[in-house]
Order: structure tokens, then C-alpha cells, then sequence
């Protein structure tokens, strides 16, 4: 065996036997199970209602999960390294605002520009997180909570009650919000692109798999030589950079912002991961299954709506998913120890 | 003779540490020499993990320096270590649980193809051929989770010949690993040896040292006693050394009329795990359960006290039948369980020494459903002194203590509540001959008082030494029962690995 593996080719039933370990995964992929309740969602709804796999509607589900996905892939970065990041909200509401603020200011300002700054801002409120978190070494949970409050303040003490209109920004940054090509609109554009290649750094580079790693077993990281400092830091920063992203598409989206933008969403980002099967301790998941779980999370808003459920059944509905996603996990965890503690009684 | 008067590869030269107010090690001064396995001994508490860490660049030496190729270094973290070319096995298993074996084995290392990707088939079947040098068969895919210590040790091991290193560390590799498994790691510490690395070995049993090493230093109490050459060694003069006096023995059993049946197990099965397992233990008997690592021997207690289901079988205590899978039952009948993990499912490590010690008694200790600080201090204290558990203050975290003393509280905590059963699983692991005696005498004492006690042990000295009667459990069945007089090394080893000839 050690023979072919070491072959520098890879010869035809090597591959062969790499598809079908790779069919086998596909099945066994927590993702999977997302996917498929996506699909009998939306064949639920559908049935109901024909118009809602429109062209239109899809459109409108993509636009509205796009935000959300950046969020939960930043987000699934942190938790994945055993903490997590409760300021998304508030730093993707203070880089709306300044956004607009900079736009209605200089209107001539690109949009390229208008999108380096704000993922440039939330990467400074993701060096605050990370710094506070790795110097202090207090709960994530706890000081992203003091964040979550700094951030809204000086969101607020900035605004001062005010609102930037559609009509204080340029155009050609507005049409940002409503652009599509082939169909597709750019902002969901933009969440695959960023997904994609967050899912290849966390996949394919060593200091991706030291993220899990820390996850897992933050002692073992240390006496393994990795930097769990910087680690921590940078999982931050780039969770932050994409809350600032994700407020530059939001601003662009709206048109509308004010001090009170995207309370709350950190929750949602949350359950997003979590439903995504991100599993909340760390070591596990990843930033497909999170992004599968935000839109999962707004396709049921607007099936609710369709099927003229009343939405205030629509948070109950998350709230049961959610329960629904940890007992799988448990589940398949404790399936997955009796498999492994029948093989090696065997072995042994 | 021309390796006296070489230049040493790596030489601890005056290494000093302290934590907070007490010293680890003084002054400890040794050579590694390349192409030799050298032996670090000493009880618990003596130092030697101490060292270990100063060599893998976990703890800065408070003074001192580590000599490498003639040049002092201090290494600056594990990587900084590592780097220098020296590869460090930890005691306890320091694997990520959510992350392959192949990944575990390579993290931060892991081989890279093009644009620094990581190359996941390289690195698969540089696993696979790690896993044939060492003649095991783990599949690279698997998650650590759920591996075996044994299983755990192996892939660590895989691990650090992975580095390549010129110095490898082993703090007590075979603690958890069966005969087999035990030479066939002495076979690649010997061919790395011939390629000329230096390997520090730390472990507690002797035949390993001495079949295995070529020098061995003896620390005690944080000193450094002796440096020599093993061929001018005896065991006796070993331990002599490390205890600082004579221990009168190792297995102090007294011989005890054993009274009535305490325990009975019959027909007790867990698919997969074991089958059919029945035995019954006498008051004042000290029953074996021997068998290689991973034979199913500390799921059948597990299960007996109740936090394993099983499919069939039971359980009785005094003839009393016992509900399946309830602990609380089993210690109101009077079973107490001392598990083989002590760090997991023995202690709770960041509580103190005292609540550790009361935690199997807060009912009776309450007042009104309230826990008086005095009553908890006034138990723990006698209890702590009675097994003669050496800590700074009561109030100190458990996981502050040596290993040794660790497994006394944990004892202490049991023993307390005055237990028919006492269940022992791999009662001395880790523990330093000087402690090893003391926790046999213990279990002799507690017989003779009349107490039944079942004890799972991979160590067939401890088995032999202890045991009124040796069961032998093979992949989950008992394969034989052997009487004191019966149960030789041969007789127990050899139904251990299942040959049936040895049914009795």
C-alpha cells in the first residue's frame, strides 16, 4: 500500500478509489443533512406556491442571505478556534454608518475605496477583540460582549440620532446593492467568493488546520509549538474584516443607515454556525455548513412568508432548528464513539 | 569505552526551576550521548517531568543551561525545542481529538505541494509508513477521538519519530502499551539509536530500563543522585538510590481468610465489549482482572458500577441485584470505583485537595443540606494523613499534587465511605515505587479489614504480587481463572493473548 502511495503519479484506481472515499464523505458530511433540508424546504414551499423558485425570488433570497454568509463564515473562523465573536453586530452597524457617512461626505469616492475602508475599520475592531482576548485571557464570550457595547456607543455617539437616505450616496455605489450578472446578484457573488476562499485557507494551509487544532485542544496546541496568540489574534481580525465587509454590503443593499443597523444580527450569525453543525466548543465544522445554515435560516423567513405562516412562529422555527442541529451532532457523536470503540475492542 | 571521553550531544548543565515557592529540580546536571538510550528514574515528585519540559522548551530553567553540540541554549518555547532537533513524548497524551491521526501527526508540519498548500496525500502516506515502522495498523483517516491510551501513545510516538530528531524525550511511553507493542517500540528506539540520536527514556519499570538503556540517572527530590553505566547496576541499587532506603517490599500481602461472596457478576455482556462475564469476589479477597491493554477489562467494571449500560447479565452486591446503569446504586450498595484515568474521571483537577477528598461524602458531611467548612477540613485532613498524602495546603488544587498523591485522594475520597467493593482500576499507574508500596499495602490492609477488592492491572508483577485469585480477560471474554498458586507470568500471559490451551 505504502508502495503506491508513494508513486508520484497517481495512477487510475487511486483516483478511482479517492472518488468513491469522496462519495462516501459527500454522504457522510454533516452538510449534507443541510443541504437536504434546504431542498425539502423549498420543494415544501414551492408546492404551496410555484412562484417562489421565480427567478425574482431566488434573486431576492440570495441578496438576503449574502450578508448574513459573510458574517457566518467570519464568525465560523472564531468559533472554530474555541471562541467567539459577539461584536459582528455592532461592528457591522459602525461600519454602515461610516460608510455612508463617507460617501455622503465624498461622493466621489469609489466603491473599491468605500469597501477597503470598511473592511479596513472592522479589521481595527477585530485587532481590539483579538489583542483583549489574547492578552487577557478572559472569555471571548465576555469581552466581545464589552465590545458589543463599545462599538454600538461610539456607533451612536457618532450618528447623534441621525440617518444617511439613499439619496446621500452615489449611485454607482447603490447599484453595488442591486447588480447582477448572469443573473446572479453581486452581493451573493461576493459571499461565494469570500467563502470559498476562507474555506480554502482553513482546508489547505497550515495555520488554517492550527485554528482547528487550537479548538481542539488549546494545552496540545501550545506544547505542539503553535502560536496560539497570533492565531487567536488573526482569527479575530479577519472575522472582523468581513463584519466590515458585511456593513459595506449592507449600506450598499439598504441605502439606509443608522445607528440602530443590524442589532441584534450577532445571534442570528450564531445560529447560522451552530445549524451549519460549527460545533459551538470548537475543533469542528466548517465555513460551507455555516454559510449552508444562513441561508437555510433566511430561505425559512421567506417560506414562512410564503406559506403565510405567522412570523411570529418564525423564531420558534429557528429556535427548534437549532435544538434540532445539537441533537444531531450528539447523535452522530455518540453513534460515531460506539462505531470507534467496536472497531478497536476488535483490534485489540 | 570511546563514548566515555565523546563529547555528550546534549548536556543538562546545572538546571535549576522553581514553582512559586517550591524547587522542582536543583542544580541537575547530565549527558545524553548520541546512539545511547539513557534512563531517568526516580519517584513521583523527583523531577524527572520537570526536566522533560525544560528539554521541550515548555518551562524556562530558572538557571542553567541545556548544552546542544557544545552550544548552551534556551529554548525559547516548544518550537524554538523542536527545531533544535529535539522530539519530546509526553506522559500524558497531547493529541487534537476533532483532527485525523495523519493530521495529529504532522500539525504544523504538515508536507506542503504547490502555493504552500498542504499535500494531504503526501501526508497520509507518510503516516502510513510511520505506522509500518512501527508495526501497527491505525488507519490515518480516523479521528484521535475515541482511540485507546495505547492507540493514543502510538500515534505520539509516530509523532515524534516523524521530526527526525537527534534527541528523543519519552516520559513513560509504555505506560499504557501492551508486551508486544512495548518491544516493538525498544526496536525502533534501538535502530534510532544506531543512526546515532540520544534517547532519554523516563519510565517506572526497571526490566525495561535495563533491558533497553545504556546509562541511567537517578534524580530524588528534585537532585541529581547518581550517573552510570546500567551493566554496572543493580536493581536493588536502583531503587536504593531513588527511595533513599530500603523498601522492605513491594507486595506486602497478607494472607487473609477470605469470608463471604460480596460481589457476583453473572453473564454480563455489552455487544462488542466483552461477553459473558461472571466471577464473584469474598470478602477480603483481592481478585486480578489481568489481561494485555484494551482486552475490555475496565468496561466490564465500568459497568459493574454503573456507568456503562449492559444488554444482559447481572450484578449482585450481598445478594442484593443492582440496577443497570446507575452509580448512585452501586455506591449506596457499598461499591466505590477508583477509574483508570485519574486526571479524566477520578479528580476534579482545579478543585481543591479537600473538596476533592469529601466530594463521595457531601450528604453525610451536610448539615441541614448545608456544607460546613469545618466538618469538610476536619475529614479530608484525617484522611489525607492516613494515607499519608504529602501536599502544601489543604486548600491547594488537586492538580498541583504529584501523580502519587493524586491517586491517594482519589483513594482517600473512596475509602472514606467505608466501601464492601472496592473496585481498583490500574491502581498504581504512574506512580513511583516508593508510593506503588504504599497503595499495595493499602489494598492489603483493606482486605484484611475485610473489604472485597477487584483489581484491574496490566502490570503482571503487581498481579502475581497482589492477587488472591487472577482472572484473565481476553477481547472481552474471561479466558481464565487462575489461583495464586496457579498464576505464573507464563500461565497468565499466555491466556491473556488467547491461546486455549491455557483454559484451566
Amino acid at each position: 500500500m505504502s508502495a503506491r502511495l508513494a508513486a508520484p503519479a497517481v495512477p487510475p484506481a487511486e483516483a478511482d478509489e479517492s472518488r468513491t472515499r469522496f462519495v462516501r464523505k459527500l454522504w457522510l458530511a454533516r452538510e449534507f443533512g443541510i443541504v437536504v433540508a434546504l431542498g425539502l424546504l423549498v420543494l415544501v414551499t414551492t408546492l404551496d406556491n410555484p412562484a417562489f423558485l421565480s427567478p425574482q425570488s431566488l434573486r431576492d433570497l440570495l441578496l438576503g442571505a449574502a450578508i448574513l454568509v459573510v458574517l457566518a463564515v467570519g464568525q465560523t473562523v472564531v468559533i472554530i478556534s474555541r471562541n467567539i465573536d459577539l461584536s459582528v453586530g455592532a461592528v457591522l452597524g459602525l461600519v454602515a454608518f461610516a460608510t455612508g457617512k463617507l460617501l455622503s461626505t465624498a461622493p466621489g469616492t469609489p466603491a473599491v475605496v468605500a469597501i477597503l475602508a470598511g473592511v479596513g475599520l472592522g479589521a481595527v475592531c477585530g485587532v481590539v477583540n483579538g489583542v483583549l482576548v489574547a492578552a487577557a485571557r478572559v472569555p471571548a464570550l465576555v469581552i466581545t460582549l464589552g465590545t458589543l457595547y463599545a462599538f454600538r456607543g461610539i456607533d451612536h455617539s457618532w450618528a447623534q440620532g441621525q440617518q444617511i437616505n439613499a439619496s446621500d450616496m452615489p449611485r454607482s455605489f447603490l447599484r453595488l446593492g442591486t447588480w447582477t450578472v448572469l443573473g446572479i446578484p453581486v452581493l451573493a457573488v461576493i459571499a461565494v467568493v469570500v467563502m470559498a476562499v476562507v474555506g480554502f485557507y482553513l482546508r489547505s494551509y497550515r495555520s488554517g488546520r492550527e485554528l482547528y487544532a487550537i479548538g481542539s485542544e488549546p494545552a496540545a496546541a501550545r506544547l505542539s509549538g503553535i502560536p496560539v496568540g497570533r492565531r487567536v489574534l488573526t482569527s479575530f481580525v479577519l472575522c472582523g474584516a468581513l463584519a466590515g465587509l458585511a456593513g459595506v454590503l449592507y449600506a450598499a443593499r439598504f441605502g439606509t443607515v443608522d445607528a440602530t443597523v443590524g442589532t441584534g444580527i450577532e445571534l442570528q450569525v450564531v445560529a447560522a454556525a451552530v445549524v451549519g453543525g460549527v460545533a459551538i466548543f470548537g475543533g469542528s465544522g466548517s465555513v460551507y455548513g455555516a454559510a449552508l445554515g444562513a441561508v437555510l435560516l433566511t430561505t425559512i423567513g421567506s417560506s414562512l412568508a410564503v406559506l403565510r405562516i405567522n412570523p411570529f412562529w418564525q423564531q420558534a422555527v429557528v429556535g427548534g432548528l437549532i435544538l434540532a442541529a445539537i441533537g444531531l451532532d450528539r447523535l452522530l457523536a455518540v453513534r460515531a464513539a460506539n462505531r470507534l470503540r467496536g472497531r478497536s475492542s476488535h483490534g485489540a | 569505552m570511546d563514548r566515555e571521553h565523546a563529547a555528550p550531544l546534549l548536556e543538562v548543565r546545572g538546571v535549576s526551576k522553581s514553582f512559586g515557592a517550591v524547587a522542582a529540580v536543583r542544580e541537575v546536571s547530565f549527558p545524553l550521548h548520541g546512539g545511547e538510550a539513557h534512563a531517568l528514574v526516580g519517584e513521583n515528585g523527583a523531577g524527572k517531568s520537570t526536566i522533560v519540559k525544560v528539554l521541550a522548551g515548555v518551562h524556562e530553567p530558572d538557571t542553567g543551561v541545556i548544552v546542544l553540540d557544545g552550544e548552551e541554549t534556551r529554548p525559547a518555547g516548544p518550537a524554538a525545542a523542536r527545531a533544535a532537533g529535539i522530539a519530546v513524548i509526553y506522559q500524558e497524551p497531547t493529541l487534537f481529538p476533532d483532527l485525523s491521526v495523519a493530521e495529529n501527526i504532522f500539525m504544523g508540519r504538515q508536507p506542503l505541494g504547490r502555493f504552500g498548500r498542504i499535500d494531504r496525500a503526501a501526508m497520509r502516506a507518510e503516516a502510513v509508513r510511520l505506522f509500518d515502522r512501527l508495526g501497527v495498523r491505525l488507519d490515518p483517516d480516523r479521528p484521535a477521538r475515541g482511540l485507546s491510551i495505547a492507540d493514543q501513545q502510538l500515534v505520539e510516538i509516530a509523532k515524534a519519530l516523524s521530526l527526525r530528531a537527534r534527541v528523543l524525550v519519552m516520559d513513560e511511553p509504555t505506560a499504557a502499551l501492551s508486551g508486544v507493542e512495548v518491544e516493538r517500540l525498544f526496536a525502533v528506539v534501538r535502530a534510532l539509536c544506531e543512526e546515532g540520536a540520544a534517547v532519554l527514556f523516563i519510565s517506572h519499570r526497571f526490566d525495561e530500563v535495563f533491558s533497553l538503556c545504556h546509562r541511567l540517572t537517578v534524580l530524588r527530590d528534585g537532585t541529581w543522585v547518581s550517573t552510570d553505566p546500567v551493566a554496572d547496576l543493580t536493581v536493588d541499587q536502583v531503587v536504593r538510590r531513588m527511595v533513599g532506603r530500603d523498601v522492605s517490599t513491594l507486595y506486602p500481602k497478607e494472607d487473609v481468610e477470605p469470608g463471604d461472596v460480596v460481589l457476583e457478576v453473572a453473564g454480563l455482556t455489552r455487544h462488542g465489549v466483552f461477553a459473558d462475564i461472571g466471577f464473584s469476589v469474598r470478602a477480603g479477597e483481592i481478585v486480578a482482572l489481568a489481561g494485555l491493554v484494551g482486552a475490555g477489562r475496565s468496561e466490564v467494571v465500568r459497568a459493574v458500577f454503573g456507568i456503562d449500560r449492559y444488554d444482559a447479565g447481572e450484578v449482585r452486591v450481598a445478594g442484593e441485584r443492582l440496577p443497570a446503569g446507575t452509580p448512585a446504586a452501586a455506591v449506596a450498595a457499598g461499591i466505590a470505583l477508583v477509574p483508570e484515568d485519574r486526571r479524566q474521571q477520578g479528580l476534579v483537577m482545579e478543585l481543591s485537595i479537600e473538596r476533592n477528598a469529601t466530594l463521595t461524602r457531601l450528604k453525610p458531611l451536610s448539615r441541614l443540606g448545608l456544607l460546613g467548612g469545618g466538618r469538610e477540613r476536619r475529614s479530608a485532613r484525617e484522611w489525607t494523613k492516613r494515607l499519608q498524602v504529602k501536599y502544601g495546603r489543604l486548600a491547594d488544587a488537586v492538580g498541583t499534587l504529584s501523580g502519587g498523591n493524586q491517586q491517594k485522594v482519589v483513594l482517600a475520597k473512596w475509602l472514606a465511605t467505608g466501601p464492601k467493593v472496592l473496585i481498583v482500576d490500574e491502581p498504581t499507574r504512574g506512580i513511583d515505587i516508593g508510593t506503588k508500596a504504599e497503595v499495595h499495602r493499602l489494598l492489603s490492609r483493606l482486605a484484611a479489614d475485610g473489604v472485597a477488592v477487584v483489581m484491574v492491572s496490566s502490570e503482571l508483577p503487581e498481579v502475581l504480587g497482589m492477587a488472591d485469585r487472577v482472572l484473565v480477560v481476553h477481547e472481552g471474554r474471561i479466558t481464565a481463572e487462575l489461583s495464586r498458586a496457579e498464576a505464573t507470568e507464563e500461565s497468565v500471559m499466555f491466556a491473556a493473548t488467547g491461546r486455549k490451551a491455557a483454559v484451566a
